[in-house]
């Protein structure tokens, strides 16, 4: 349906399209394109400038440079509200719609049909009712909407946006909470909107279902654009390639030089066995020694977090189960694990990590105060001594330990948060990220240190996007591809290529 | 549909058992006058509790009910008696003064997005310490109008008088479910109660909803004012203490969700004319205290929020129990 696509005007177009954050540049002179009538594939890992494309194109932020065409003609998008009117319409992984309300008033909400001046409940319904049933959607349009599954809502929002007169669709992270039959379904619709000439904007982290419904595929990577192709044409080790900004060139094995496998004897500290949660991750097993570090690699939302947190109980799993020590554990909240000997320090520093307003010290003992419980106090003395060891030891640049971690640069907020679990003396370290948005100095001290950790004896499970590091310091590395755990690295198999091939592998 | 409508099938459950239970006791539970006394005694609570219906709804709260009806009282009898104003002069004015006051709170809310908890709680002293600025005095109205407006009375064949106030009350119910039901105003009360942000994104209004709904309180608030010094033919700034508690409590016995989106008004309806049941029972027996009215409420509270808790999705009871499981084999 695309051949013509050279004489077909173009439903959205962006020429030069570049947005800065503070200084920094979210998206840098991105050119565009979406056809009626085709699904566009927008792909992408963290900070790529995905979700900042499609705030540019909603209304939601200003661009600072370029132009958005629609059907030919330029536009300003000012507001959510205005693209809806333009012809635009998002629907979101968190769905924006009222669970309380029925499916038909969600479907009219702001603008039921009213008769003498009065709220026409029965026209909506039957109306709401007639737009799924074109989806072969049959349900009861009066019940809640809490009432039906994720993948229903998702299609109610979508057929929302739809009758809001929309020539463009953009779908972020449809899939992300589906399982595979609700995936067949929204794909359906997908399909049916196609065919009535609707362009699809796809943001998705599942590549099979990348190459199952898209026609076109764009790559972002640090807000620069570095491919667009047909999905027909694009192999996916090139895709992941692309993706992850690595040249293909590299040799599959490279030696490693560490004394690598050599305890894999020994019995592991921690052994999970069938962890899984259903629309999370599916069941893994997991290692880890003494002394061991272990990489988890894989694209974003591929389920390196989501083991992270199931390990350490902020979610808890649904079956299997974990022995410490070869002791069975009860992992089922993140105050047990850190009983067991566990720390985590998380992805994102800023929201779930530091207390951005309390001082150094205060951040520095705060798990060693929670492990204490209420009644054991830690003195001003003992405070501070740990804190002046942790400050050294790790070379946290600050004036005095009394400053608010707010005001450190982010390498040295990452290390105080490494600092806290090392006071309450973890057996067991699981780092998500460690090195995200610092320097490249503190980088390499980041690095540094979770080898050092690691010799001195401590069980490191560490989740990075950087596949130079994770090769660098990993005795194994465990690769995962749609929340799954595909394969386990060992030894000379850890290569940046060859992880990258078993991340495109089928 | 059903799980929304369970705890208004449960207060209205609940109130019948309850009516049927005194019917068997005493016969004049049906008598039309038991009825009319009900509403006319309770005209002065479920007026603004209609209004304080939409508040909760919207998933906000309005603690100043009370106070605006005691300011109102006070501010009608000043005007009618020290400064010889005809009443519907007056009414005019201080509707349309709690009208502004709502809109006030309203604005303060969305625009400053302060909790609706601290900016009602402000207009509840603000209210209250005006009424007493004004005057501490029991000021009675002997105006004509007073005196016309009380004769104002259907009298049913058995006695029961179905006045002003008991009509006035009938009235805002109705077009409370009106405005609640058939209105856009009403389905985006419900819509911001249910998901905020959704409202906000799918296009709903809330600066200009949130301003409506506490005006509509403030305004419902104001009229019950009036109505209670029409029957009470004085203005006291200690009158109405506390009443915004058994506002909040009739709408939560009445099915509306605390967390707003769910609930109805005529749940309100019956939420508030519980009570009274309760105390024309115990009035009727005489062997205990009108004050086990309280206890009795806090009981039903109790039961009612619990109730609640189980229906929201947020809590569920059987995560409590939790199930060892074997090692797979």
């Amino acid at each position: 349906m695309r051949n013509n696509e050279q004489a077909q005007i173009p439903l959205i177009e962006t020429r030069g399209l570049t947005k800065t954050f503070a200084a920094t540049p979210a998206l840098s002179e991105v050119d565009f394109t979406l056809y009626s009538g085709e699904v566009h594939a927008l792909l992408g890992e963290n900070g790529a400038g995905k979700s900042t494309l499609i705030k540019l194109l909603t209304g939601v932020h200003k661009r600072d440079a370029g132009v958005i065409l629609l059907e030919g003609k330029e536009i300003e998008p000012r507001s959510p509200r205005h693209c809806q009117e333009l012809g635009i319409s998002a629907v979101y992984q968190e769905i924006n719609l009222i669970p309380t309300l029925s499916v038909a008033e969600n479907i009219f909400l702001g603008r039921q049909p009213m008769r003498r001046g009065l709220v026409d409940m029965k026209t909506a319904n039957r109306k709401a009712y007639e737009l799924l049933k074109a989806f072969d959607i049959d349900i009861d349009v009066t019940r809640d909407l809490s009432a039906y599954s994720i993948a229903i809502q998702q299609i109610v929002a979508i057929v929302r946006g739809v009758d809001l007169s929309a020539k463009v669709l953009i779908l972020d992270e449809p899939t992300s909470s589906l399982d595979r039959h609700e995936v067949e379904t929204l794909f359906s619709v997908i399909r049916s909107l196609k065919e009535r000439g609707i362009g699809i904007l796809l943001i998705t982290h599942f590549l099979d279902q990348v190459y199952e419904i898209s026609d076109r595929i764009t790559v972002l990577r640090n807000g620069i654009k570095v491919g667009e192709h047909l999905t027909s044409e694009l192999p996916r080790i090139q895709l992941i390639s692309e993706m992850l900004g690595k040249a293909l060139t590299e040799e599959l094995a490279v030696q490693k030089s560490g004394i690598s496998s050599n305890g894999l004897d020994r019995e592991p500290f921690l052994r999970v066995h069938g962890f899984a949660r259903r629309g999370m991750m599916q069941p893994f097993d997991l290692e880890v020694r003494k002394g061991e570090i272990v990489g988890l690699a894989g694209l974003l939302g591929s389920g390196r977090t989501e083991i992270a947190h199931l390990i350490f109980g902020i979610k808890h799993s649904e079956q299997g189960e974990a022995y410490v020590n070869g002791q069975a554990a009860n992992l089922s909240s993140p105050q047990k694990a850190v009983q067991y000997g566990f720390g985590l320090c998380p992805e994102d520093r800023k929201e779930d990590g530091i207390i951005a307003d309390l001082s150094v010290r205060a951040n520095i003992i705060l798990a060693l105060q929670a492990k204490l419980g209420w009644f054991e106090h830690l003195t001003p003395k003992k405070q501070e001594q740990l804190a002046e060891e942790m400050i050294s030891a790790l070379r946290i640049v600050t004036t005095d330990m009394e400053k608010p971690v707010k005001e450190l640069s982010g390498g040295n907020q990452q290390k105080v948060i490494l600092a806290r679990w090392l006071v309450s003396n973890p057996e067991f370290l699981i780092l998500d990220e460690p090195t995200r948005g610092i320097d490249v100095g503190a980088h390499a001290e980041i690095i540094n240190i979770v080898k050092r950790l690691a010799q001195e004896g401590k069980a490191m499970l560490v989740i990075s996007s950087e596949l130079p590091e994770i090769v660098d310091y990993s005795d194994r590395v465990m690769v995962l591809r749609d929340k799954q755990v595909i394969a386990e690295l060992e030894g000379d198999q850890i290569s940046e290529a060859m992880i990258m091939q078993t991340i495109a592998e089928r | 549909m059903k799980s929304r409508a369970f705890p208004l099938l449960m207060t209205t459950l609940v109130f019948a058992l309850l009516y049927l239970f005194c019917l068997t006791q005493y016969s004049s539970f049906a008598s039309m006058r038991v009825v009319c006394n009900l509403l006319r005694n309770y005209a002065y609570l479920g007026i603004p509790a209609i209004g304080v219906t939409f508040v909760i709804l919207s998933g906000g709260i309005d603690l100043s009910p009370g106070s605006v009806i005691a300011f109102t009282g006070v501010f009608c009898a000043l005007m009618i008696e020290r400064n010889g104003m005809h009443p519907l002069v007056v009414f005019a004015i201080i509707l349309v003064i709690g009208t502004l006051f709502g809109a006030t709170m309203g604005s303060i809310i969305h625009y400053f997005k302060i909790p609706a908890f601290i900016v009602t709680l402000a207009g509840l002293f603000l209210a209250r310490g005006g009424a007493y600025v004004l005057t501490t005095d029991s000021i009675s109205i002997t105006h004509q109008f007073y005196v016309d407006v009380s004769n104002i009375v259907y009298v049913f064949p058995d006695g029961g008088r179905f006045t002003f106030a008991a009509g006035a009350f009938v009235i805002v119910l109705l077009v409370g479910i009106f405005l609640a039901h058939y209105t856009r105003f009403g389905r985006n009360v419900y819509a911001m109660g249910g998901n905020e942000t959704g409202a906000l994104l799918q296009g709903v209004p809330i600066g200009r909803t949130t301003i409506t709904i506490y005006a509509l309180s403030s305004f419902l608030a104001t009229f019950a004012g009036i109505i209670l010094s029409l029957s009470k033919r004085s203005g006291d700034s200690t009158i109405a203490m506390g009443a915004e508690l058994d506002i909040i409590a009739g709408v939560v016995i009445g099915g509306t969700l605390l967390t707003g989106g769910v609930g109805y008004v005529v749940g309100t309806f019956i939420g508030i004319l519980l009570p009274g049941v309760i105390h024309t029972y115990l009035t009727l027996d005489g062997s205990l205290t009108p004050w086990w009215i309280k206890i009795i409420i806090g009981v039903l509270l109790f039961g009612f929020i619990g109730m609640q808790m189980l229906l929201s999705s947020q809590f569920n009871p059987l995560k409590l129990i939790r199930i060892p499981r074997r090692a797979a084999a």
